[in-house]
């Protein structure tokens, strides 16, 4: 279990993270959200042990990163942004001289790190030259190192960033099946992944969390459960008009109009799909389609930005 | 104490394993030897001892460079590579990445230093030393050395990069050797204290002619704690800032 309680921590006289407190349960995946400069960073870099806290406590399994440092940095593994690799290693000497230096039995060595090759998809490239990997294969073997020592807590920062499709595919199962030994947490701005991959999120904004639960949760918070993606053949005029006057319909906005094809998110006042087809098809617009909003979590984010800046 | 050795031994490693190393030994190796060539062996009659008094005279100075060299990446190249974040999350202490990165510079310099023996043997081949001034002169090129490391890995933790540790690390060093030139031109108990601290004047010289100091022993000893002292604080620092 990860407790972090009135974290606090200040750069000379500026103020980055302020009165934070949080707890994750073992095994969850959680998303750590928050714009440039809210404090996400240091947070994270707190937690990987990397900087001290100015004040507050933080916890690993009971054991508090100020108290034992060393015993704290055990139960952590950090993949930052761009993967620190030493290049003139293979993979395997460079799993097996951190594994070493994180305490790992030499006698669990072998096996842990064919565990682990296993688990970042890495079993191939165990004997390459760890310069020779391509972006996607550096992004594993950062995560391979990050788990090789079985950490309690894995942070991940960035960890799709710079991947192509297939390979984005690839990770989410990999940050999924870490969740079988550890909590992960998962800092990034590609919003659409956290929410596929998240079974919680953690917003941050000017050093504090201003935001916690799931998707559905925070959804709930901005009514974001009636907000429908639509796609309508017809007249833009026809269509303004129509969800002006319809009662379900709260408000509208037209994201794209092209060939003919007018690309609109609406909230409704409550989940009245029905009503809004029919009074779609009813008026001769042609609907093409209603989904629940693209990139909703997206959605979710600016809202909360726009509530807490109010 | 396993980590470490750990540490150590990939820093030992590294310095095989790559061009930077390889290319140090062995601009260090034929360094020495053109030295000792062009000024110990004049081709004029000489007494061995004074050959060899000149050979290491010419060896401390390319220890020293050596040691810069070596130390120059140490941490600075972590830090720019951006690696330095796989020792700040490892359950070591900042004493032991210190310790354990300067003790593989420390075994490559000590591999260096053994391979001149040829020169020393060629004299004794060709002339008569004693194996004392020879030993004694290696000990000395050692504590030198240990010393110079301490100073360059000071200078690798402070900076950003290789090139600017480099410079850190030169210009401590390079204070460090002109104790003796400005204890002549200041007033006592100044001048007493920069004749002390000079690395190479007072500490070196009784090492070149066969004399193990153990007061530069301890001198030597001392700054390569206190340096390595200061280098574990920065690395602690860092974390509070």
């Amino acid at each position: 279990m990860i407790e972090v309680q009135s974290l606090r921590r200040t750069y000379g006289t500026t103020l980055a993270v302020d009165d934070v407190s949080f707890t994750i349960e073992a095994n969850t995946v959680v998303g750590f959200l928050g714009l440039n400069g809210a404090g996400k960073s240091t947070t994270l870099k707190v937690l990987a042990g990397l900087l001290m806290p100015t004040d507050g406590t933080v916890r690993v399994d009971g054991v508090d990163l100020a108290e034992a440092p060393v015993g704290f940095r055990q139960r952590i593994g950090f993949l930052p942004e761009e993967p620190p690799l030493y290049d003139e290693m293979t993979v395997r000497e460079y799993l097996a001289f951190l594994a070493r230096l994180r305490g790992l039995p030499e006698s669990e060595l072998d096996a842990r790190i064919a565990e682990v090759a296993r688990v970042t998809q890495l079993d191939h490239k165990l004997e390459q030259v760890i310069g020779e990997l391509s972006h996607g294969y550096r992004k594993r073997a950062g995560i391979a190192q990050a788990i090789v020592h079985r950490p309690r807590l894995v942070i991940l920062d960035e960890p799709i960033s710079g991947l192509d499709p297939v390979q984005i595919v690839d990770m989410r199962q990999v940050i999924r099946s870490l969740a079988r030994e550890a909590t992960v947490l998962i800092s990034s701005h590609n919003l659409p992944e956290i929410s596929q991959v998240c079974d919680r999120i953690l917003v941050l904004r000017d050093g504090r969390i201003v935001a916690d639960g799931t998707e559905a949760e925070l959804a709930a918070r901005f009514n974001r459960a009636n907000v429908v993606a639509l796609t309508v053949r017809g007249d833009r005029e026809r269509f303004d008009k129509l969800m002006a006057a319809r009662p379900e319909v709260r408000s509208f906005e037209v994201r794209r109009e092209e060939g003919g094809l007018i690309d609109a998110v609406v909230t409704m006042e409550g989940d009245d799909r029905e009503a809004l087809v029919a009074g779609i098809v009813g008026a001769g617009l042609g609907l093409r389609r209603i989904d629940d909003a693209v990139d909703e979590l997206e959605e979710i984010f600016i809202d909360l930005n726009r509530e807490v800046a109010a | 104490m396993k980590a470490v050795l750990l540490l150590a031994r990939r820093e030992l490693a590294t310095y095989f394993n790559t061009r930077w190393g390889l290319v140090v030994l062995g601009a260090v190796l034929l360094l020495d030897g053109l030295l000792f060539n062009a000024f110990a062996l004049t081709g004029k009659p000489r007494y061995s001892a004074d050959v060899l008094e000149d050979f290491f005279y010419f060896s401390s100075g390319t220890t020293m460079i050596a040691s810069i060299l070596l130390t120059m990446r140490l941490l600075a190249e972590e830090r720019q590579e951006g690696t330095e974040v796989l020792l700040q999350t490892a359950p070591v202490s900042e004493a032991q990445v210190v310790l354990g990165k300067y003790l593989g510079a420390f075994g490559f310099l000590a591999i260096i230093t053994l391979l001149t023996i040829y020169m020393p043997l060629e004299i004794q081949v060709n002339g008569k030393v004693s194996w004392a001034q020879i030993a004694a002169g290696y000990t000395g090129l050692l504590g030198l050395g240990a010393a110079s490391l301490a100073i360059g890995t000071f200078g690798s933790t402070l900076a950003r990069n290789q090139l600017l540790a480099a410079v850190i690390g030169s210009l401590v060093l390079v204070l460090m050797l002109l104790g003796w030139l400005l204890s002549r031109i200041t007033e006592p108990p100044i001048s007493g204290v920069l004749a002390y601290v000079a690395l190479f004047d007072r500490h070196f010289q009784p090492f070149m002619r066969g004399r193990i100091n153990t007061e530069s022993l301890v001198f030597y000893a001392s700054v390569t704690f206190a340096f390595l002292l200061v280098s574990t604080r920065v690395l602690q620092f860092r974390r509070y800032r």
